[in-house]
C-alpha cells in the first residue's frame, strides 16, 4: 500500500513561517479532509508539497512511499505519483485539454517512447464517459474563459487521466455553486479506491456532504491541533472555529499551570 | 586612393562588375526590355551605399554582419532534398540553386481553364505581357533598396503562378526553394496573380540541407489579388542557421480582395523581411501574420508597411516572435493612411515571448495618419513565461522545458487559428512543433 508520509514539516514564503511543525500520514486509499480557517496555512501546505518554487521547506520531510520527495522538482513529484488539484488553476491560451494531457502522459513514458495516439484518446474517451464530461470539452484551451465550475471538472479529469497515488484538493469547493460542488464531488468519489490517497483542503464542512472524509484534521497557526473521524467535522460546523481556538486557550492554560504546579 | 578602391569593393562586395557580365553571358535568350531592367537594377545595386548604423530604416539592426563579400553564383545540383508541405498539393515547382530542379505539373484541366504555374523562365516566353506587367513591379520602400536591385540583377529564374478569372483552387500550389552550396547566393522569387473572383493557396518553402554552410539569400515574393480575389499565402524560411538572408514581400489587394499570407521565419543567422501591404481599393483586405523561432545567436529584422490608399480598407498585422538564447528580434511596424482613405481599418500588433535572459527583442510600432476617420491600433508587447502557468504544467508531470514548448506554442497558436483551412492549420503546428525539438 502507498503512503504519504508528512513529518514535522516547517514551510516558509520568504521570511514568514506559514506551516510550522505539521506531520500527517496518509495511506492509498484515505480520504483525510484538513479544515481551518483562512491564513492557517491551509493551501501553503498543498503547495509545498507539490514543489511550488515561492515555498520553502525548512524543515521536516515529505515521504511517498518512503522515500523523500523534497530534493525533486514539482514535474518529477507529479510522476512519482502526486497530484495538486489547485484551488485557481491557470488558464493557458492556445493549448487545448487534450494535448496537454498528451503533453502530461507522454512526460510519463521512457525517453524516445512516443505516445500510442489511439489508445491514448480512447483512455481519454473513457475517463470523460465515467466522468460525464463532453467530448468536446477537451478541444478547448485548458481553463482559457471557463467558468468556475468548468476549471475543476477539467482538474477532476486531469486527475482521472494521470492516475495519482495521492491527490492533494485545494479548496477545491472554493467559488462553487451547489450544481458545481456536486459535479466535483462525483468525480472524486468515483475516483475515489483503494489505489488513491487524498488530502482535501476545505474551509467548509460542505464538501464533506458529498466527499465523506475517513479522517478530519484541523489545522491552526500552520499545524494540526485536533483530530477525528467525519463526526469532527460536524462538530466545527456546529461549534465554530472559536471552539477550536477556546480549547487550544485553555490547554495552553492547564499545560502552563501544570508547567507552574512542576517547578 | 586606396580608400576610394576599398569602398567601391565594400558596395558590391562578391558581385562585380564581372561576376554581372557573366551572369547575363550565362543566361538563356531573354526579352530585351528585361536585360535592360537587369543591367539598370545592376546600376543602382553598384550606386548604393550599403546600410549604415545610422540609417533609420536600419534602427537596432547588427549592420557590421552585413556583407556581401565570399558569395559566389552556384551551379544547379542533382541533388534534391526531400521537402514536403504535410498536405496533398494540385502542382508543385522545386528550384535548387535558382534553377528548375522538379516540377509536378497542374492537373490538364487546370491548364485548360487558364491557370498558370510556371517558371520565370519560360513565363518570358510564353507569357510576356502578364510578366512585363507584374515583375519586381514594388518599390522597395522600407530600407533594402540596394538588395531589392542585386535581386533583380541576378534573378535567373523562380515561380508565376496565375490564377485567371473566377477559377477557385482548392489545393494548394507549393513552390520549393533549395540552397545547397557553401558560400552560393540565391535569389528565389515567387509572383502570384490572382485576376477577379480567382482563389489560390500557395505555400513558398525556402530551406539549405546543411545548418552550417555559409549562404546568400535575396529573395522576393510579390502577391497581387484583383477585384474579389482571395489568396492564401504561407511562407516557409528554413534557411541554413548561418545564412544571410533578405526578403521582400508584397501584398496588393484590390478591390473587396483579400490577401492573407503568414510567413514562419525559423532560419537564417540574420534574416531580414520586408513586407509591404498595398491596399488600392475600397473592401481590400491584408491579413500579415508572421511567426519566429528565433534561437542561439539568430537575429530576425522585420520591417512592415500596412499603406492603406483608398476608403473603407482593412488591414491586420499580427506578428509573434518566441526568443530563446541570445537571439534577437527586431519589429519596425509602419501604418500609413492616405487622406482620401477613409473608414479604414488599421490593425498592428507585435508579442515578444521571451524564453531566455540573454535574448532581446525591440519593437518599433509606428502611425502615419492623414485621414480624419480611421480606426487604427498599434501595440507591442514582451513578455516572460508566467511562473504560475510554468508551475501549473510541471505539477502535472511536465518538464520545465517541454512546459515551455508547450506554452509556447499556446502563444503561436492565436496566430496560427487565423488560418481558415484546418489542414493548413494542422499541418503548420506540426512543422512548428519538429522544429522547436531540434
Amino acid at each position: 500500500m502507498s503512503s504519504l508520509v508528512i513529518k514535522d514539516l516547517h514551510v516558509a514564503i520568504g521570511d514568514k513561517k506559514i506551516v510550522q511543525g505539521l506531520s500527517l500520514t496518509i495511506n492509498g486509499g484515505e480520504v483525510h479532509a484538513i479544515m481551518g480557517p483562512n491564513g492557517t496555512g491551509k493551501s501553503t501546505l498543498s503547495k509545498a508539497i507539490a514543489g511550488h518554487p515561492d515555498y520553502t521547506i525548512t524543515s521536516g520531510d515529505v515521504l511517498l512511499d518512503g522515500r523523500s520527495i523534497l530534493d525533486r522538482e514539482a514535474d518529477e513529484r507529479a510522476r512519482a505519483g502526486l497530484f495538486l488539484a489547485f484551488q485557481y488553476p491557470s488558464e493557458i491560451p492556445g493549448v487545448s485539454i487534450a494535448n496537454f494531457l498528451r503533453a502530461a502522459v507522454q512526460a510519463r513514458l521512457a525517453e524516445g517512447e512516443e505516445i500510442d495516439a489511439t489508445a491514448y484518446y480512447k483512455r481519454l474517451y473513457s475517463k470523460m464517459d465515467l466522468l460525464k464530461i463532453d467530448r468536446k470539452f477537451t478541444s478547448r484551451a485548458v481553463n482559457d474563459g471557463f467558468s468556475g465550475g468548468e476549471k475543476k471538472r477539467c482538474e477532476i479529469l486531469q486527475m482521472a487521466m494521470l492516475e495519482p497515488k495521492f491527490a492533494l484538493m485545494d479548496e477545491t469547493d472554493s467559488g462553487l455553486d451547489i450544481d458545481a460542488l456536486r459535479i466535483v464531488a462525483d468525480g472524486v468519489n468515483t475516483l475515489r479506491g483503494p489505489n488513491l490517497g487524498v488530502l482535501m483542503i476545505t474551509h467548509y464542512q460542505r464538501l464533506l456532504n458529498y466527499i465523506v472524509p475517513d479522517h478530519v484534521h484541523v489545522m491552526w497557526d500552520g499545524r494540526i491541533v485536533k483530530s477525528g473521524d467525519k463526526s469532527l467535522a460536524l462538530e466545527l460546523e456546529a461549534k465554530g472555529y472559536d471552539w477550536v481556538k477556546k480549547e487550544l486557550a485553555a490547554t495552553a492554560t492547564a499545560a502552563a499551570a501544570t508547567a507552574a504546579t512542576v517547578a | 586612393m586606396s580608400l576610394a578602391f576599398s569602398s567601391a569593393m565594400s558596395l558590391t562586395g562578391s558581385f562585380t562588375a564581372d561576376v554581372f557580365a557573366a551572369h547575363l553571358a550565362s543566361l538563356p535568350p531573354l526579352p530585351d526590355w528585361w536585360l535592360e531592367r537587369k543591367r539598370a537594377a545592376y546600376a543602382r545595386f553598384a550606386a548604393l551605399p550599403m546600410p549604415t548604423r545610422t540609417d533609420e530604416a536600419w534602427r537596432f539592426s547588427t549592420i557590421t554582419s552585413l556583407t556581401l563579400d565570399g558569395f559566389s553564383l552556384p551551379l544547379p545540383s542533382p541533388a534534391l532534398p526531400p521537402a514536403t508541405i504535410g498536405l496533398p498539393a494540385t502542382a508543385e515547382l522545386a528550384f535548387v540553386n535558382g534553377f528548375l530542379a522538379a516540377a509536378v505539373p497542374l492537373a490538364a484541366e487546370l491548364r485548360a481553364r487558364g491557370v498558370i504555374v510556371d517558371t520565370l523562365q519560360h513565363a518570358f516566353h510564353h507569357h510576356e505581357a502578364l510578366i512585363r506587367e507584374y515583375l519586381l513591379k514594388q518599390t522597395a520602400r522600407l530600407g533594402s533598396a540596394k538588395f531589392s536591385a542585386l535581386h533583380e540583377a541576378f534573378l535567373t529564374d523562380g515561380a508565376f503562378i496565375y490564377v485567371p478569372r473566377g477559377v477557385e483552387l482548392d489545393q494548394p500550389i507549393a513552390v520549393f526553394h533549395h540552397s545547397l552550396t557553401a558560400n552560393g547566393a540565391a535569389f528565389p522569387h515567387t509572383l502570384i496573380v490572382a485576376e477577379d473572383l480567382a482563389r489560390v493557396t500557395v505555400l513558398e518553402y525556402f530551406g539549405s540541407s546543411d545548418d552550417s554552410q555559409a549562404q546568400l539569400a535575396v529573395g522576393a515574393t510579390d502577391l497581387y489579388a484583383s477585384h474579389g480575389a482571395q489568396i492564401t499565402y504561407v511562407g516557409k524560411q528554413d534557411w541554413s542557421h548561418r545564412a544571410l538572408s533578405f526578403h521582400a514581400h508584397a501584398n496588393v489587394v484590390r478591390r473587396d480582395a483579400r490577401i492573407q499570407s503568414l510567413n514562419l521565419h525559423l532560419g537564417a543567422r540574420q534574416a531580414r523581411h520586408e513586407a509591404l501591404s498595398q491596399l488600392q481599393a475600397p473592401g481590400a483586405f491584408s491579413e500579415m501574420l508572421a511567426l519566429t523561432v528565433a534561437r542561439e545567436n539568430q537575429e530576425f529584422d522585420q520591417r512592415t508597411l500596412q499603406l492603406h490608399q483608398a476608403p473603407n480598407t482593412k488591414s491586420d498585422l499580427l506578428y509573434k516572435n518566441a526568443l530563446l538564447d541570445e537571439a534577437r528580434t527586431i519589429f519596425s511596424g509602419l501604418i500609413v493612411v492616405d487622406q482620401d482613405a477613409q473608414k479604414t481599418d488599421a490593425y498592428q500588433s507585435n508579442r515578444n515571448l521571451m524564453l531566455s535572459e540573454a535574448a532581446e527583442a525591440s519593437s518599433l510600432p509606428g502611425l502615419e495618419i492623414q485621414a480624419n476617420d480611421v480606426r487604427c491600433t498599434h501595440g507591442a508587447t514582451s513578455s516572460r513565461i508566467d511562473p504560475e502557468q510554468e508551475f501549473y504544467l510541471q505539477s502535472r508531470g511536465i518538464a520545465k522545458s517541454a512546459a515551455d514548448e508547450l506554452l509556447t506554442f499556446g502563444f503561436f497558436e492565436e496566430v496560427l487559428s487565423r488560418l481558415t483551412n484546418e489542414d493548413l492549420h494542422d499541418a503548420l503546428r506540426t512543422l512548428i512543433q519538429t522544429k522547436f525539438k531540434k
